[in-house]
């Protein structure tokens, strides 16, 4: 195939303005009636809707270049203003050089030789440091022109200029026209331009007056045909229809010689249209508006803020080929696997190139068409040209298919796709998934993968994506596969790992459970191993035995558990995980060591036998802990949360003594004796204090809970101490006491009234009154502390909606001022005009997510080198 | 020994060869050494980062997704004797900002050797330097129209507690303003105004200004508050101002901190700033118990730094310094930076991530660095 490709690269853009002469030039047709269309519904010749600027019906060709619709770019056109206006845009810039300019010969108000010397430094400035720092020396330039009164060169007397906003400039009270203001920036001579700031080449400042204004294309403002038949044209055209009337009146009463008020008003009224126009959202102008009184959107308005042109067309592209839909797990699915509904896997394609190795494989889609599964779409010719796969084509395409020919073929099994929810916060939230054709109508994910995504099932929808191209999957594979995403590059561990029923079973499985053989070999099966050679060959086998088959020979490892009392180096709880050889000797695996973000043991599997073991160890390690709980039973009960009636009594003498503690706390308040605190005053003194007895209060009581039900090792409590869902103090709060409920953190103010509510005595300073719950959930609150506790669930609401924006921010503005940064061939950190950042990444030039915890350790290479000899 | 060492120094970061070092077992056999150096060497260049990673963007991330997860509560009571800090998502936007004015500062001042013991000395020390305006010490202020004088009856009990005496409280005052003619007696002190234009109204003003005078200690320095920090005490204060701080002959120079960025700019230089930024960021964080690798927060403090001055992460600092203008237009306030391009006549070379986006080209990080050449055979 000798087929050729073009490929054209858009090097570099410069910036500049349009000329009249260019407008001219490059315009298809002169507008000069503001009426749209005549009687019959056809565009008017010169009118706005003329057909030489383009076509928005389809079925019309272009008047000027001949194409049909979506071909033809659309063409501008222009009209002549019968009195220059000023461009709102650069009224500053207009208004500064007519300040720091002569009068009388248009020079720069600056000697030749100082002129000189600040054209040097300015070139200086821009070429050392760049562009912003040469406009800030401009900038203090023009400011200290601004009270010369003589001209260094023809030593004319200066007025003093003033701007009324937005546009009018005034001479010594006597207004500049715009025609003026063009003739003095006529006179600008182009080396004085450079000196503020303005490339002549590109744009010459009396341009910034206009005398002529380009139409934009009918392209670009297009009109809609309503239901009724009715056109409704575009806001655009509104506001040019506006000028162009105007423009046509202004004409008349000058040629017909009408005095002068009459023409300055209409002269006024032009300004007004071209400068709303231009910007809809000027402070002084009051906006043009609709009849219906929404104000207009016009040029300003369509580029600017996130709904704009540049952030909403051109910074964010739309595609083709994705699928969206709700998500439900499904556990026998391996991490990064997704499964997509039959339905998607019909609509969904992946193109194929028809080769002679491949003709007969690629045939038997198209002869199974569109409405069956594994069929095709659409057939794609050399020439460019799509054509469906119909009942009716089918026979034909069938023979036509030959070797350069793309088939558009339905989603099969391990077709690449790119998997993703919202928020993507992360590099992981857009994770490179195999696709899993099932039926249903929800994707399904394996649990373990939820953590990156932040996904749960409760009615969370996700986005796919299929790639189209070879190199977009051959990245996607290579770069965006879940497990090369594993461990995190924000802080070096493990993302993914056994979640809630896998950790608990896993628990339950290394701490005290054994299974007969049989068993064991059922629950090893059904998470995926096939090799039992492992397994002891006994009757009963334990618990750690089974799960050491998962472990691979010459793994050693050595991490705390949940149950570990000190989480320090040479710990000997016996529940402290010590793994030797490839054999669970000791210790308890839970949420510690197999959870996201903490898995140590993750991150030492994934660094020994890379990320496909790392991945696949995960997903067996959560089919067994799941196994584990099918075949031991596991349930959640009210029960679960009873406790013996010594407890109850214990907690409420802790919680009674507190109320006697707080109460002298205040006794000695009000008689003045209690001492006050370095830097705080006695009130808050006393508030600390409470705050201080009351939390001792919840956690002995939530020491006592603890210490009865722990006796019982129900299921509840094994979910909290294995850290797979829960902990204890909410076990606590269920069973003996919330506690305090903290607004802010204080105790829940009083107020203007004197009172939290009106139930209680004003100035009411115990804890009852201010917010202390001293029942439990289980046993139910009364209407105060109901009440209290909706307060702090209000105030925490209150917190998620008005953090969510404020760090949305922060992220994109430091995404959008870092995003050019990149590590360079010779290591270095560089920003996109290739200025150093950083002379080696992070000072040491390691990769986060290829480390350990962002280290990397050098102990465990030492004490690896030295067991080897 | 050492010459194992010294071949390895370039092949090895400075921290790794140390802390090999520290470990090795004294009595190593020259081989087992080098076996050890030449595995660390080589787990070392496998975790080292590839050219073109978008680093950039991966800092921009780890610190942005813990963000959503950070609490807004501004206040924090790190135990019974602390200041009051803004921690939380707050501080971290007011650090990356640049804020010149930040909303609580605060520092530390750790004492030389004999004065950090506690006692009775670090109370007067911290007395000394906090700020006392003479509405602290003043029980009254009076106007009287007809002299055109001002009376200040002052609390004589407080003067004494900060070693002053009248007469230096009614200099203090007397420098505020040249216009003032000062007159003390036992605890009152009268100030007689020879303004220009004098009308009531001034008057009124001059007694208001009188009010903030400062008499004694630090300007800017709120509360102080000597707490104990391991086996010594330091002084807490609030409010900053580490310029004149720092010329205490009692301060430890070395560990005296206050979190106020642009003032250790202004005071220690650029270097200090960046170090500072990261400490800030980082202690952040680590009170909301997130993990963040240090890298990630090295790099946002290197790039607000690169200048030379410290620019915030806004479209005024760190965006506004960029080469290209459709990268500066799509962050914000477009249409300014379009305008200015075409006064100027600005080049964009499209060297940046986001116009290649916006013209479908492939952008120039990661696998679109590197280029391919290839002559093609007619």
């Amino acid at each position: 195939m000798s087929e050729e490709y073009i490929y054209k690269q858009v090097r570099s853009i410069v910036f500049g303005m349009l000329n009249p002469r260019q407008i001219k030039k490059m315009s298809a047709v002169k507008v000069v009636t503001p009426e749209l269309y005549d009687k019959e519904g056809y565009p008017v010749d010169g009118g706005l809707m003329d057909l030489k600027m383009g076509v928005i019906d389809p079925g019309l060709r272009c008047k000027t270049c001949g194409s049909k619709l979506k071909e033809c770019p659309g063409h501008f056109g222009y009209i002549e203003l019968a009195r220059p206006v000023i461009h709102i845009n650069f009224v500053s810039l207009i208004f500064n050089l007519l300040k720091s300019t002569c009068r009388d010969c248009g020079r720069i108000l600056l000697p030749q030789a100082k002129a000189e010397k600040l054209k040097e430094r300015l070139d200086a400035a821009g070429k050392d440091v760049g562009p912003e720092a040469r406009r800030k020396l401009i900038k203090s330039m023009m400011t200290s022109l601004k009270t010369t009164n003589k001209c260094p060169h023809c030593k004319a007397r200066q007025q003093k200029i003033t701007i009324e906003k937005p546009s009018t400039f005034f001479e010594n009270d006597k207004r500049l026209t715009a025609i003026e203001t063009r003739a003095r920036l006529e006179r600008l001579s182009d080396d004085d331009c450079e000196l503020f700031g303005i490339n002549a080449k590109t744009m010459r400042p009396e341009w910034a007056v206009l005398t002529i204004l380009p139409i934009p294309p009918l392209t670009m403002r297009p009109s809609i045909t309503l239901e009724s038949g009715e056109r409704s044209e575009d806001d655009l055209t509104h506001k040019l229809g506006d000028i162009v009337r105007i423009n046509q009146r202004l004409f008349e009463n000058i040629n017909a010689g009408a005095p002068e008020i009459i023409i300055e008003d209409l002269w006024d009224l032009l300004k007004y249209h071209v400068t709303t126009y231009f910007n809809n959202e000027v402070a002084q102008l009051p906006p043009a508006r609709h009849r219906s009184g929404q104000p207009l959107k016009t040029l300003t308005e369509r580029i600017k803020s996130k709904e704009g042109r540049i952030r909403y067309n051109l910074a964010g592209k739309r595609t083709n080929f994705s699928a969206r839909t709700v998500i439900s797990p499904d556990p026998m699915l391996r991490l990064n696997e997704v499964g997509v509904p039959f339905v998607m896997a019909t609509k969904l394609t992946v193109p194929e190139r028809v080769t002679s190795w491949n003709m007969d494989y690629l045939k038997k889609f198209v002869t199974t068409g569109p409405k069956k599964y594994p069929g095709a779409n659409y057939i794609i010719r050399p020439d460019g040209r799509k054509k469906k796969i119909t009942d009716e084509t089918k026979e034909q395409l069938l023979e036509e298919l030959q070797p350069g020919f793309i088939v558009e073929r339905h989603l099969m099994d391990g077709d690449i796709a790119i998997y993703n929810r919202q928020p993507s916060l992360h590099r992981m939230s857009m994770m490179c998934h195999r696709v899993r054709v099932l039926p249903g109508r929800t994707f399904r994910m394996n649990p373990s993968v939820c953590n990156p995504y932040n996904a749960d099932f409760d009615g969370d929808e996700m986005n796919l994506h299929i790639p189209q191209t070879e190199e977009a999957r051959a990245e996607a594979e290579v770069i965006m596969d879940v497990h090369m995403q594993l461990i995190s590059p924000g802080y070096g561990l493990s993302v993914m790992g056994c979640i809630h029923d896998s950790i608990s079973g896993n628990f339950l499985l290394t701490k005290e459970l054994s299974f007969s053989r049989k068993d064991a070999v059922k629950i090893l099966l059904s998470a995926g191993v096939d090799d039992f050679s492992k397994l002891p060959n006994k009757e009963m086998i334990n618990g750690k035995e089974i799960f050491s088959v998962l472990i691979p020979d010459d793994f050693s490892y050595s991490g705390h558990s949940n149950l570990c009392k000190k989480k320090v180096e040479g710990c000997e709880d016996p529940a402290h995980v010590i793994i030797e050889k490839g054999k669970l000797r000791q210790g308890v695996i839970d949420g510690a060591n197999l959870g996201k973000g903490s898995g140590w043991m993750l991150r030492d599997l994934h660094q020994k036998y890379g990320e496909e073991f790392a991945a696949d160890f995960i997903s067996k390690v959560s089919k067994l802990g799941i196994n584990v709980l099918l075949n031991h039973g596991f349930s959640a009960a009210i029960s679960d949360t009873d406790l013996p009636e010594v407890a109850k009594q214990k907690i409420k003498q802790v919680i009674d003594e507190a109320h006697i503690l707080v109460a002298d706390l205040i006794k000695s308040y009000e008689e003045e004796t209690l001492e006050t605190f370095p830097g705080k005053t006695r009130k808050e003194t006393l508030e600390l204090k409470i705050l201080e007895t009351l939390n001792k209060a919840r956690n002995k009581s939530i020491s006592i809970v603890t210490e009865y039900s722990t006796k019982r090792d129900t299921d509840t409590i094994i979910m909290a101490k294995s850290g797979a869902r829960g902990s204890l103090l909410q076990l606590a709060q269920i069973a003996a006491t919330v506690g305090q409920q903290a607004l802010r953190g204080r105790r829940v103010d009083i107020g203007f009234t004197g009172r939290t509510l009106p139930y209680f005595q004003k100035n009411d300073l115990m804890p009852k009154a201010r917010g202390f719950i001293s029942d439990g959930y289980k046993a139910g609150m009364s209407p105060s502390e109901f009440f209290f506790q909706a307060m702090t669930g209000r105030d925490s609401l209150m917190d998620t909606a008005l953090r969510t924006p404020k760090s949305g921010y922060l992220y994109r503005r430091l995404s959008n001022a870092m995003q050019d940064l990149k590590v360079d061939y010779d290591n270095t950190v560089r920003d996109a005009s290739n200025k150093i950042i950083q002379f080696n990444y992070g000072e040491d030039g390691v990769d986060v997510s290829k480390s350990v915890g962002g280290k990397i350790d050098v102990r465990k290479i030492i004490r690896a080198a030295l067991e080897v000899m | 020994m050492e010459e194992i060492y010294k071949e390895y120094e370039d092949k090895l970061n400075p921290a790794m060869l140390q802390e090999i070092r520290a470990n090795v077992p004294e009595k190593i056999s020259h081989e087992k050494l080098k076996q050890i150096l030449d595995k660390a060497v080589e787990i070392y260049d496998g975790s080292k980062v590839s050219p073109g990673e978008c680093i950039g963007l991966i800092a921009a991330q780890s610190i942005g997704e813990p963000g959503t997860q950070m609490v807004l509560n501004t206040f924090h009571f790190a135990g019974v004797a602390e200041m009051n800090v803004t921690m939380g998502l707050p501080r971290i936007i007011e650090v990356l900002d640049a804020t010149k004015n930040i909303s609580t500062p605060m520092m530390e001042i750790y004492l030389k050797k004999p004065y950090c013991d506690g006692g009775e000395e670090i109370k007067k020390i911290a007395l000394s330097i906090k700020e006392i305006k003479l509405k602290d010490v003043a029980t009254e202020f009076s106007i009287n129209i007809a002299d055109f004088t001002i009376t200040i009856t002052v609390d004589e009990e407080k003067i004494k507690n900060l070693s002053l005496t009248v007469s230096q409280v009614g200099k203090a005052i007397g420098k505020f303003s040249k216009n003032l003619d000062i007159k003390t007696e036992k605890n009152v002190i009268v100030a007689k105004v020879s303004q220009k234009g004098e009308s009531i109204n001034t008057l009124y003003k001059v007694k208001e200004k009188i009010k903030e005078v400062s008499i004694s200690g630090m300007k800017g320095i709120k509360q102080v508050l000597p707490v104990r920090r391991g086996d010594e005490y330091i002084i807490l204060t609030a409010g900053s101002n580490i310029k004149t701080i720092l010329q205490l002959e009692y301060v430890d120079a070395e560990r005296t901190i206050t979190n106020d960025i642009a003032e250790i700019a202004d005071v220690l230089g650029i270097e200090a700033a960046r170090e500072a930024i990261i400490n800030e960021v980082k202690k952040v964080i680590d009170s909301q118990g997130l993990k963040v690798d240090i890298r990630h927060i090295m790099l946002v403090a290197d790039t607000m730094c690169v200048s030379g001055k410290v620019k915030g992460i806004t479209r005024y600092g760190v965006v506004s310094e960029k080469s290209s203008v459709l990268a500066r237009a799509s962050f914000e306030t477009p249409l300014k930076h379009i305008i200015r391009a075409a006064v100027v006549g600005e080049e964009d070379m499209l060297t940046s991530v986001i116009e290649n986006v916006m013209l479908n080209q492939p952008i120039p990080i990661g696998t679109g660095l590197p280029g391919l050449r290839s002559k093609i055979r007619k």
